[in-house]
């Protein structure tokens, strides 16, 4: 989930009696999976809470080119620095998507920029683990990108007209990505050295338990997820949608001939799940409060692009003013 | 990038369709929106052509004009070719 842990606003779920008549007329919509569109009357809370889900899941796209970047200069072919670079291009376009979703609800872009600046709003924790081997492109495109598979798909049904049109959008793109990343794996396992092997083995274990981190928390007692849930704005808990990914991914895993760093996973063939070992959730808010082990250095780096693109954007302006005050002299 | 005029896309999937609505770009002028609009929604081959629209030119009708735009059409059901019942024998027409 791009998007771990958004604030409703909501203590515990109003009943329709509990609700004013705006309230519950907009309630049955979304019940009756009628989309809400800019236009129609929300509930404040509805409001907010997508600005606030929507930006965090913007703000991962964006951060989420960094890890990546960090390898264009460093692939190994030209194929591969050329689909990386696609990659990349495809999540600055689902930023976007994303960022003109969010201000149909009446967000301003730039403020919502500068809280991410200022530590304010949240981008998914996995984008704050540092990608140290070439295997790790491989295993981002493949989990990563795989678990956000699995969140966004059930997104499309989202109860808000331009979210759930930007995520369907997106998950058009995003298989690409998931596929060549397993594709990188997959080469390495079959015509690898043992050590690129033993590389693929490595990024796996760094990265599993921060993929699984990517769904969020329990969903148990937590009322934002309930909200949510009611307002359809997700469509499935957390821990359901871990567990979709966990079920699908292990087979990929053993056709790699790789394992997981997790003792306690086993098939339940009673529940006709993967059962798995616990999340160390000590680290998933760590990370997530700003103290993961790249967090600083993927701010300052979004800063940084802004603060020095600034006089590009500046001069695009004067440009702009430039060309019609000709044009009007012209007329 | 507040400075930046907000456009709306529209994209021509393929010869003899319409245009459709896709999203939206910012853009310092129509010339960067055009660029902008094909970078973010024709990356695969999506569109043989695309329009860009300043957002705030768009006059749009509002949920609460609904019922007197769209309703008075419910009950004139003699615009609908279902309405006039025609005998067997005429076949289809």
């Amino acid at each position: 989930m791009y998007a771990q842990l958004v604030e409703t606003g909501a203590k515990r779920l109003k009943t329709l009696e509990e609700m004013s008549p705006e309230e519950r007329e907009f309630q049955e919509k979304v019940d009756a999976e009628t989309k809400i569109e800019p236009k129609n009357w929300m509930p404040e809370g509805y409001r907010k809470t997508l600005v606030r889900q929507i930006s965090q899941h913007a703000h991962s796209e964006v951060v989420g080119m960094l890890p990546e970047g960090n390898w264009v200069t460093r692939a190994p072919t030209l194929k591969r620095k050329l689909q990386l670079m696609a990659k990349i291009q495809d999540e600055a376009g689902h930023g976007l998507y994303l960022y003109s979703a969010m201000e149909t609800l009446g967000a301003d872009r730039d403020e919502e920029i500068e809280k991410l600046h200022q530590g304010k709003a949240k981008y998914s924790s996995i984008f704050n683990y540092p990608t140290l081997n070439w295997a790790d492109m491989g295993a981002v495109g493949w989990l990563v990108d795989g678990a956000a598979i699995v969140n966004q798909v059930v997104l499309q049904r989202t109860s808000y007209g331009p979210y759930s049109r930007a995520m369907v959008r997106i998950c058009k793109e995003e298989s690409f990505h998931q596929r060549q990343g397993y594709q990188i794996l997959l080469d390495m396992m079959r015509e690898g050295t043992e050590e690129q092997k033993a590389m693929v083995q490595d990024a796996i274990n760094r990265l599993w338990w921060p993929a699984l981190m990517m769904f969020g928390p329990h969903d148990d007692e937590s009322p934002n997820s309930q909200q949510s849930l009611a307002w359809k704005i997700k469509r499935k808990s957390n821990d359901e949608l871990r567990q979709m990914f966990i079920d699908q991914t292990i087979p990929q895993l053993e056709f790699l001939g790789c394992t997981a760093p997790d003792p306690d996973l086993k098939w339940n063939e009673e529940t006709g799940h993967y059962d798995f070992g616990e999340i160390n959730w000590q680290e998933f808010y760590d990370v997530l409060n700003g103290n993961g082990p790249c967090n600083r250095e993927r701010i300052n780096t979004r800063k940084k692009a802004i603060d020095e693109g600034a006089w590009v954007r500046e001069a695009a302006v004067a440009y702009a003013k430039k060309q019609k005050q000709r044009a009007q002299e012209a007329a | 990038m507040s400075e930046w005029r907000l456009y709306e896309v529209f994209v021509r999937s393929k010869h003899g369709l319409n245009h459709k609505h896709v999203g939206s770009v910012h853009a310092s002028d129509a010339e960067m929106a055009m660029e902008n609009a094909r970078d973010l929604y024709t990356r695969r081959s999506e569109g043989v052509s695309i329009w860009v629209v300043p957002s705030d030119t768009i006059t749009a009708s509002t949920s609460d004009e609904k019922e007197v735009l769209f309703d008075p059409s419910e009950d004139k059901i003699y615009r609908h070719a279902s309405f006039y019942e025609l005998p067997d024998e005429v076949g289809h027409m």
